[in-house]
């Protein structure tokens, strides 16, 4: 038995004292291997009577659990603190820069129009459009604008050629046009906008030759100035998020609409700076109206059965609203910095449920 | 439209302040644009008397003069050359803002006499120009009394915009007559007497029109004035017409401005003795030639309405007068003309000659056709009153036209229509107050339209009329009646296919853009556009005279823009229109985007590589694919238009002709000719190309089957001719066994080394999915052996040794 305990002793010494798995190795074979110490010494049990072999297997079996137990102990130490080692030499600086990533996103434009669109989708509006080029009936005649009438003058059309003087072709000055074509195409009820690009030839620092405009239209037996009024504030409170936003309904003129009306919000310009809400000040932020009677009569839409109103608004100028953009000419320049700067991240969808 | 508070208290007699009234005028509908209180200007100067003027001791054009404001004297230092004792001019202390210089005084030495303030000129209070001398008050104002009250600046000046539907408010009479239906005080009565003619004027009128254009001038109403003195208006009309920007010109001259703003009855004064026998109204000749009051020449087209005299034409009617029939100083006797011209030929002649002139501004609105006569006789009076002379008897020529309508006005509408509900008695109240009668009928109200409200054509314009005045603000808001469930998606399928598309770029990293939809003809042509029928006539300027063909040139030269302004490596996009003719289905909606420069920034982590085809084949996809369309059904062909590199690019069709996007790299000799740097590459997606997706659509999934057994993976490399492409190896090594080959992709291209000249190699991943067992090793290599056979008869393709 003293000999075991010796060699219990060294091998223990061994395994405590082996550098790196390797050494371990080694020890493991020199032990425990085919031709391991402990290996030929339980095979020299064989030899011994039954009552010997009992004792000296036992101590042996005990002895190789021990060693092989120490010997697994070992490995996971080492090979722990290798691992730290290789890693603590591993570190890098952290503060560099990721690896060059492009950040897209969507412009002011397009994220008002959605907006517009996320509001009175709300109130059962659905989304129509329609051509940019637009003869002249569906542009003006159709909306009880004739030729001669005044209000064609502050149009400022662009015109194309088209097939002869006669029917000269315009760039749509509003996306009103499209009203007609839906009341000629549609039976009511109908309640539809049109979001789109509209044209006007001036340009200066407050208009650009394009422009943006979403047109509302509804045409049904019951529709009256009230609900006009009721759309309309619920849409300006909702888009400028503001509850107690005050708006205000004054009569206005629009040939295509009888009564008129201009659409105008609170806002103040205390101190030199301009805030939407509360305030001594009004600004006019949308055009609107009864349908004229003549205007359905156009589009074969029976006036006596039927009425609704529309309106109109500038994409622009709510986007300048709401978000405090200076200057309209700069939409169109494509400025990237710009561009970051007021636009918005893919991400941010519209929707009356995730918010504006 | 401007006037002075004054002026309409001349007309409605109120109680009301100045801000009630302009706050009212914006709720009927008279938007009141600004009110100038040119009194608060002049706020603390006064009157005051130069009670001794001496010649400053120490300059030669310099007076000292004590002023008297009448409580207290200062001593004030004056270069003007009129200064002198006993004169009585406005003055301004000391601490006073001067408007007319934005200088504010304070007590100043000049050459050793401090002057405590100042004697104003006109130019000072903002009066005029004049800067000479000062002024001069009459010697009956009272010292210290408010300048303004004497320079007759006392009265704010109101400007409001009239709507084109109101011709009748562009006379102040006119809207008065809307306050006084409001509730703001009531309407004066205008003394409308006739003033008896003495004798028959020498000029008779003729209206010589043919058959079918009598309506270029249906009436005219003239009358002979003999032995006129045209001298200096009078103070109080020259005050009314300079408050509202006009220059005092003469009596007779003056007196035509005032009915025009203060009735909104435009009048021309000949001078008589110019005019060669009578006056006819006829249809202008094409070519004839006209001086107008304005100094200018024009010459006429054919069918203007002028007023002529035996020899030619002398005014152009509704629009301008002539200049050699003008009044002068010297003018003695008048032929004065009220007449009604239609507001389409005025305005067609005003707009062809580009004269925008007060009468044209009203005729052209409609001005009232009941009110020749009293206008004549209203402004008669006034010459007589200003300047003598005798009047004729009327000159009639012609007769009114027809105006009188009567409308039906179901009261009842005002409610279902307007939105609320207004009381017959109230409803009656107001449509007079409007100068409308209402009597009842079984209908409703049979109400009759005014001579001076043209605009009014319908039951509609009643409702207006009635709730305008009632206010606006009195409608009860109502919430839209809905369906009473959710509402329906708003958008349609495709218009959703482009809002996700808009943003799976924008997650991306390109950055959208909103371009002009016409640019320059150049650009247009080299991407396919630039004909004349999509060529602007009127554009803003040459280089945005064309409809866009593409989207590409535009977002080409804004990454140059932005390049240029150092922001290098663009990646931009855009959606909308493009067009390929001018009728409706011509206008397509497109998708494109440019990535220029390199693929990225300079960084440590890994080099920047030029941008490439594959850059934009790599958008294309993840949007084609974004959108739900089967990719892997679509063909890619190197067949894409000429402003694209010709090697570097490609079309994305689905059946042989339905093509979905272009990509590629840009055309250098398209950047050249754009003068913009490369590389750059894009594409353009045709969103109108794209399968319809249909409406009613089930939203389920195809059945998910998942293999429990492990993929298989095999590599295959094959020696091709270089011609052979990437699809057709794939194709065919797919085609090998459809069932269990999952995958094949491409990994590895490799052209040179011992291949030789005319060949590549092209190295595929075949993934085999087993979906009953597990697949034995005779099983796989059966496989794999067709997968080589099947591309060797497809490309001629060779396994790599």
């Amino acid at each position: 038995m003293k000999e075991l305990d010796a060699l219990r002793s060294e091998l223990m010494t061994a395994v405590k004292d082996a550098a790196g798995l390797d050494e371990l190795e080694q020890i493991r074979v020199s032990a425990l291997g085919k031709k391991g110490r402990i290996t030929e010494l339980m095979r020299g049990l064989g030899a011994m009577n039954p009552e010997a072999r009992k004792e000296a297997g036992q101590a042996l079996n005990a002895l190789k659990n021990e060693v092989a137990e120490a010997i697994e102990e070992k490995k996971r130490t080492s090979a722990d603190s290798e691992l730290d080692a290789r890693l603590a030499g591993e570190r890098v600086d952290v503060t560099l820069p990721v690896r060059p990533e492009s950040q897209g996103c969507i412009h002011p434009i397009s994220q008002t129009i959605d907006e517009v669109v996320a509001i009175l989708g709300e109130m059962e509006f659905s989304v129509v459009e329609g051509p940019d080029i637009e003869d002249d009936w569906h542009n003006f005649t159709a909306l009880n604008i004739p030729p001669d009438h005044p209000a064609r003058q502050q149009h400022d059309t662009f015109y194309l050629p088209g097939s002869g003087n006669d029917d000269r072709l315009v760039l749509r000055t509003h996306t009103s046009p499209v009203q007609i074509r839906t009341m000629m195409e549609t039976e009511p009820p109908i309640r539809i906008i049109v979001p789109g690009r509209t044209y006007r030839c001036d340009y200066d620092a407050t208009h650009s030759p394009m422009f943006h405009q979403v047109e509302g239209l509804v045409v049904d037996e019951t529709t009256h100035m009230g609900h006009l009024k009721g759309c309309l504030i619920e849409f300006c409170r909702a888009f400028f998020d503001m509850d107690d936003l005050p708006v205000r309904f004054r009569p206005s003129y629009f040939p295509f609409t009888e009564p008129s009306a201009e659409v105008d919000i609170g806002c103040t310009r205390e101190g030199g700076e301009f805030r939407i809400g509360h305030g001594d000040d009004w600004l006019e932020i949308l055009g609107c109206g009864m349908v004229n009677p003549k205007v359905l009569e156009n589009c074969n839409i029976d006036p006596a059965k039927y009425q609704g109103f529309a309106f109109g608004l500038g994409i622009e100028r709510m986007a300048m609203l709401k978000y405090g953009i200076p200057d309209l000419r700069t939409f169109f320049e494509s400025d990237l910095r710009w561009l970051r700067h007021y636009g918005f991240s893919a991400l941010q969808v519209p929707s009356m449920v995730g918010g504006l | 439209m401007k006037f002075t508070f004054g002026w309409l208290k001349e007309h409605l007699d109120t109680k009301a302040t100045l801000d009630e009234v302009v706050e009212k005028l914006t709720m009927i509908g008279l938007e009141v644009d600004q009110v100038h209180d040119r009194a608060k200007d002049l706020d603390g100067f006064v009157a005051a008397r130069v009670v001794e003027a001496k010649k400053h001791p120490d300059a030669d054009k310099l007076t000292v003069c004590q002023v008297d404001t009448g409580t207290e004297t200062f001593e004030v230092v004056c270069g003007a050359p009129n200064a002198r004792t006993g004169l009585i001019g406005v003055f301004a202390g000391s601490g006073s803002y001067i408007p007319g210089t934005g200088i504010t005084l304070k007590p100043t030495e000049i050459r050793g006499v401090v002057s405590n303030g100042m004697l104003l000129s006109e130019k000072e209070v903002n009066l005029s120009d004049d800067h000479d001398a000062i002024i001069e008050l009459p010697d009956d104002t009272a010292l210290g009394s408010p300048a303004a009250d004497s320079l007759g600046l006392s009265d704010p000046v109101i400007e409001i915009e009239i709507t084109p539907n109101r011709g009748d408010c562009l006379g102040v009479r006119g809207i008065a007559r809307d306050l006084a239906a409001a509730g703001v005080g009531t309407l004066k009565p205008l003394d409308r007497d006739p003033v008896p003619g003495t004798f028959e004027s020498p000029i008779k009128v003729h209206l010589d029109f043919d058959k079918g254009t009598e309506d270029a001038c249906p009436y005219f109403v003239g009358r002979f004035i003999r032995g006129v003195n045209n001298g200096e208006s009078p103070k109080w009309l020259k005050d009314k017409l300079t408050a509202i920007g006009l220059r005092p010109i003469s009596a007779l001259v003056d007196i035509t401005n005032l009915m025009t703003m203060d009735l909104g009855r435009p009048l021309h004064v000949f001078d008589a003795a110019k005019v060669e026998g009578d006056l006819h109204i006829r249809l202008s000749k094409k070519g004839e030639k006209i001086m107008a009051l304005d100094g200018k020449e024009y010459e006429l087209d054919g069918g203007m309405t002028v007023i002529a005299d035996e020899k030619k034409a002398e005014a152009l009617g509704g629009v301008i007068g002539g200049e050699e029939t003008g009044c002068t100083e010297g003018t003695v006797d008048v032929f004065v003309e009220s007449a009604f011209f239609d507001p389409v030929r005025t305005a067609m002649t005003g707009r062809k000659l580009n004269i925008l002139s007060d009468a044209r501004y009203r005729f052209e609105r409609g001005i009232d056709p009941a009110f020749l006569v009293d206008g004549m006789e209203i402004a008669t009076r006034l010459v007589m009153d200003l300047c003598g002379g005798k009047p004729s008897e009327l000159v009639i020529a012609g007769g009114e036209p027809k105006w009188q309508q009567s409308i039906t006005l179901r009261p009842e509408r005002i409610e279902n229509f307007g939105g609320v509900k207004v009381a017959k008695k109230k409803i009656t109240d107001i449509l007079s107050g409007l100068g409308f009668e209402a009597k009842g009928s079984k209908n409703g109200l049979n109400v009759s339209v005014p001579s001076w409200r043209s605009d009014i054509v319908g039951e509609a314009c009643l409702v207006e009329e009635v709730v305008r005045i009632f206010g606006y603000d009195n409608i009860p808001a109502v919430p839209m009646d809905g369906n009473g469930g959710l509402p329906h998606p708003a958008l349609s399928p495709d218009q959703r296919r482009r809002a996700m598309a808009r943003r799976l770029l924008a997650g991306r990293g390109l950055v959208e853009a909103v371009t002009y939809s016409f640019l320059g003809g150049a650009e247009a042509a080299l991407f396919g556009g630039g004909g004349e029928s999509l060529k602007l006539i009127n554009p803003i300027s040459a280089d945005l005279d064309v409809m866009r063909p593409s989207l590409l040139p535009n977002l080409i030269a804004a990454a140059a823009r932005n390049a240029a302004r150092g922001t290098a490596d663009a990646r931009l996009f855009e959606i909308g229109p493009t067009f390929s003719g001018v009728k409706p289905d011509e206008q397509a909606m497109a998708g494109a985007g440019i990535r220029s420069g390199l693929s990225g920034a300079r960084n440590w982590a890994e080099k920047p590589r030029p941008v490439d085809v594959f850059d934009a084949k790599g958008d294309v996809l993840a949007v084609l694919g974004g959108l739900g369309v089967a990719v892997e059904k679509t063909e890619i062909a190197p067949e894409a238009p000429d402003w694209y590199h010709p090697g570097h690019s490609g079309v994305v069709r689905l059946g042989p002709k339905t093509v979905l996007a272009y990509f590629g790299e840009i055309h250098p000799r398209v950047l050249k000719d754009m003068d913009v740097d490369g590389p750059m590459a894009g594409f353009e997606i045709i969103f109108d190309n794209l399968p319809k997706l249909k409406e009613k659509k089930s939203k389920a999934r195809p059945h998910l089957e998942l293999s429990q057994f492990h993929a298989v993976e095999r590599d295959f490399a094959f020696v091709v001719d270089s011609g052979v492409t990437a699809a057709q190896v794939i194709n065919a090594a797919e085609k090998a066994d459809k069932k269990l080959i999952a995958q094949v992709s491409l990994f590895d291209v490799f052209e040179g080394g011992d291949l030789g000249e005319g060949k590549k190699s092209l190295a595929v991943n075949v993934v085999l999915q087993p979906v009953e067992k597990t697949l034995t090793d005779a099983e796989i290599d059966a496989i794999a052996e067709k997968v080589v056979a099947n591309v060797t008869k497809a490309t001629g393709g060779v396994l790599r040794g």
